[in-house]
């Protein structure tokens, strides 16, 4: 067990998680007052004792589940880790009869069986057989070899393309929606046990748009669940093949905070979504914390002075002006096309997020053509609003939508720039890949000579900077510097040290 | 592991043992969350619990001391919290007065001066002190439950003073010596996760983080926590405050919204929720005119598809 648990941490640490010995040594002694055959109880352990911060739940989660999922065929006749066998044997309650059958013996059965299967289950609820459809559906439609490294996210993808999901939400809401409205014309009582959530025991009738609202999102809840245990299974299946970590090594899944912006995924997107508000709150708070604290201003002469007077003249007690606040005035010029957009709505969320930090925030974005979207972030109620907002108003393309950086910035400085003052911070977001357009560089020589300070964020890493298409170099040298910013912690760095 | 003394009598059998006990005390609790705390109990660690507002963080330890029968000593904290109230002060007018008595004694010419070694060692023992909550958690003889809550609130150096308190159960006070605790007190800590807390601190704790519950979960909270409220009303409520949570809102409605929800629906008569009354008692929920706008909009209209 101890092994396990060695093994385990290290792959925490691994995915980027602070575990100290300490923590380990609790862990251990956690696991030592529980009872081993209870999974459930065992992860609670560990998560209480090894994981200190929510955000790294989801690392936590999906290395416990490849860590202490060791069975299947493999494991039982294997000849190794005696200590792991019996203990971790009997796993999980509520899983069983769903053992062994886990390779081949499944008899073939037809997509459409599947699919009244997984009506039937979603319909009704029931936990056991959304199980079984879960396992069906990933022998059928998975379509696994053994032995490739992967992490398994095409095998999800394929199985929930067959399963087609959607389709199977809008005949459930229908079908209710029918039932509803039967019910009502034959006022057959029955009906009613059928009706399914939501809906039982209340009076017939057409469903209201409330009613069909909740049905809908309690059907979608089941259909999470369902994708959930189709993960799991998948994932039972990989570390039945290939071992906890080799595919411990391939689906690592890094912390919110330290997800590169290029390569996210949609999961990953929205993990940063939700990460991202607890992280402003935080940077406000402390930079709030950091402007109270700051140093004392200058000698107050006058005041020293007569405080003197106390002492018979003696200026025991040096008195200090308060440092006068300086708010930089922010502008944020994003390039918003393909790769990098989702770079710029990070940037454009953080900085609006903390516009109280700062005189004023104005924001233009551009992919050929440029536009300022100020005015979208005052008039929405939320940031995520206005940025939403900001990719469906916003009207920057001018010939072909493939950024343009050159066009982009002169027509910005022929709008704009003479508008731009010593106070003003001009944050340039971009991977400066410019398609081979000019780059019209001058723009950044005169902002520059403007404006307090230039910055321009990359999401590129350093080393590509430079490569193929992109000319930082040409703008990075007007620029007073130019960062990469890959990830939500090197841009909260960032805005942490532009205050 | 630390030092501290030994916990002889664990408070808790088992974990189901806690989850019952806690719903005895009308908080129920999940799982996990009652194996933290049984843990808690068995390691003699203090818990640090984290999440939204409204999630029944300050309410665990209530609860917790409630079924348990214990004294819950709380501490609030605050930005600009020191040593003076949080841990111990010397009662310092008292202590004026003892030195006065004693030299009115003096010049009475009727007692003998005390010296002052004697009288140094009388003004600074436990009659002069003045125990604040964590010393009085220390101190007391039968199990209490320790709350700090809002621990976020304080300064990160500021921190630091618990960090002997939460690790070794002991106080030094210089004057009297180190105090060492007689039994070892469940420790709550609560944050609201405004900043991130030092790795000292989080290192010596058990992590919880308690997030919105499921639907079963909040279902039976409104039918623990609101009298006279029927299943289907129950039902009803915890899935329109889930399908609510979906939404992209300034703030999320939270447990204890959940139920004055639940409780001014029935004190409004209410048996089952339609579009127009939940609308119109959104403000319940929401806190936000723009959150009760968009919430309203969505549940009126059926989703498009």
């Amino acid at each position: 067990m101890l092994d396990i648990l060695t093994g385990f941490v290290s792959e925490l640490r691994q995915a980027g998680l602070p575990v100290s010995v300490a923590e380990e040594a609790d862990a251990a002694e956690a696991l030592g007052h529980l009872r081993l055959e209870d999974r459930q109880a065992i992860k609670f352990a560990l998560g209480a004792t090894l994981v200190k911060s929510a955000n790294h739940w989801r690392a936590f989660d999906t290395a416990f589940e490849i860590y202490f999922s060791m069975r299947g065929p493999q494991f039982s006749v294997g000849e190794g880790d005696v200590s792991a066998g019996p203990e971790l044997g009997p796993v999980p309650a509520g899983l069983e009869g769903r053992g062994p059958s886990s390779t081949g013996a499944l008899e073939p059965v037809t997509a459409e069986e599947i699919a009244a299967m997984l009506f039937k289950a979603l319909h009704e609820g029931d936990q056991m057989l959304l199980g079984a459809v879960a396992r069906l559906a990933v022998a059928r439609f998975s379509g696994m070899e053994a032995g490739r490294p992967v992490g398994g996210t095409y095998y999800l993808y394929r199985t929930l393309r067959n399963l087609d999901l959607d389709g199977v939400l809008s005949r459930l809401v229908a079908e209710a929606r029918a039932l509803a409205g039967g019910a009502a014309m034959s006022e057959d009582t029955d009906d009613q046990s059928q009706a399914g959530p939501v809906l039982r025991g209340r009076r017939p009738g057409q469903l209201t748009a409330l009613e069909e609202r909740l049905l809908e999102d309690e059907y979608r809840a089941r259909i999470d669940e369902l994708k959930k245990e189709i993960e799991a299974e998948i994932r039972r299946r990989l570390v039945a093949d290939r071992g906890a970590e080799a595919l411990a090594r391939s689906v690592r899944k890094p912390l919110p905070e330290d997800v590169e912006f290029m390569h996210a995924t949609r999961d990953e997107l929205e993990a940063m979504r939700k990460a991202i508000a607890p992280l402003t709150r935080k940077l406000a708070t402390r930079l709030a914390r950091k402007r109270r604290h700051l140093r004392r201003g200058a000698l107050d002469f006058r005041s020293t002075m007569r405080h003197s007077l106390s002492y018979g003249g003696v200026p025991v007690e040096p008195r200090f002006k308060h440092p006068r606040q300086v708010k930089p005035e922010i502008w944020v010029i994003a390039d918003i096309s393909g790769s990098v957009a989702a770079f710029a709505r990070f940037t454009l969320h953080l900085v609006y997020a903390i516009a109280s930090q700062f005189s004023k925030v104005r924001s233009f974005v551009f992919i050929d053509g440029i536009d300022e979207v100020t005015g979208i972030f005052d008039r929405s109620d939320s940031v995520s609003e206005a940025v939403h907002r900001v990719n469906l108003e916003a009207d920057v393309v001018w010939v072909d939508g493939h950024s343009d950086y050159g066009h982009a910035l002169t027509v910005f400085y022929e709008r704009w720039g003479h508008e731009i003052g010593p106070k003003a911070t001009i944050l340039l977001l971009g991977d400066a890949r410019n398609n081979y357009h000019a780059s019209q560089s001058w723009v950044v020589r005169e902002l520059s000579n403007r404006a307090r300070r230039v910055y321009w964020l990359n999401p590129e890493p350093r080393s590509y900077w430079g490569s193929g298409d992109s000319i930082l170099e040409q703008y990075a040298q007007f620029c007073d510097a130019a960062y990469e910013c890959r990830s939500l912690r090197q841009l909260e760095a960032f805005v942490e040290h532009l205050v | 592991m630390t030092a501290g003394p030994d916990t002889s009598v664990p408070r808790f059998d088992s974990v189901d043992h806690v989850r019952e006990g806690l719903a005895t005390a009308g908080y129920i609790a999940d799982d996990g969350l009652s194996g933290v705390v049984y843990l808690a109990d068995r390691l003699a660690k203090p818990i640090l619990v984290e999440g939204p507002a409204g999630t029944g963080k300050t309410e665990l330890a209530k609860s917790t001391a409630a079924f348990l029968g214990s004294r819950l000593i709380r501490l609030q904290c605050y930005e600009g919290l020191d040593e003076a109230k949080a841990l111990y002060e010397w009662n310092y007018k008292k202590q004026l007065l003892r030195i006065q008595v004693e030299r009115e004694a003096e010049d009475a010419g009727g007692a003998r001066p005390l010296g002052w070694d004697a009288l140094e060692e009388d003004l600074f023992s436990e009659e002069f002190l003045l125990t604040r909550p964590l010393l009085e958690a220390i101190r007391a003889s039968d199990p209490v439950v320790l709350l700090v809550d809002e621990i976020d609130r304080l300064e990160i150096e500021t921190e630091a003073l618990l960090l002997e308190v939460l690790s070794d159960y002991q106080v030094s006070i210089p004057e009297l010596g180190t105090i060492r605790a007689t039994q070892i007190p469940l420790v709550f800590l609560t944050s609201n996760n405004t900043r991130d807390l030092s790795e000292a601190l989080k290192r010596r704790c058990l992590f919880l983080h308690l997030d919105y519950p499921s639907l079963e979960r909040e279902r039976a909270i409104v039918l623990a926590k609101v009298p006279g409220v029927t299943n289907e009303l129950a039902d009803q409520v915890a899935r329109i405050v889930r399908s609510l949570r979906s939404l992209d809102l300034k703030k999320h409605p939270s447990i204890s919204e959940t139920i004055d929800w639940a409780r001014t629906l029935v004190l409004l008569g209410i048996e089952s929720v339609d579009s127009e009354t939940a609308r119109s008692t959104l403000n319940v929920l929401l806190k936000y005119q723009s959150d009760i706008e968009v919430a309203a909009k969505e549940l009126a209209v059926a989703p498009g598809y």
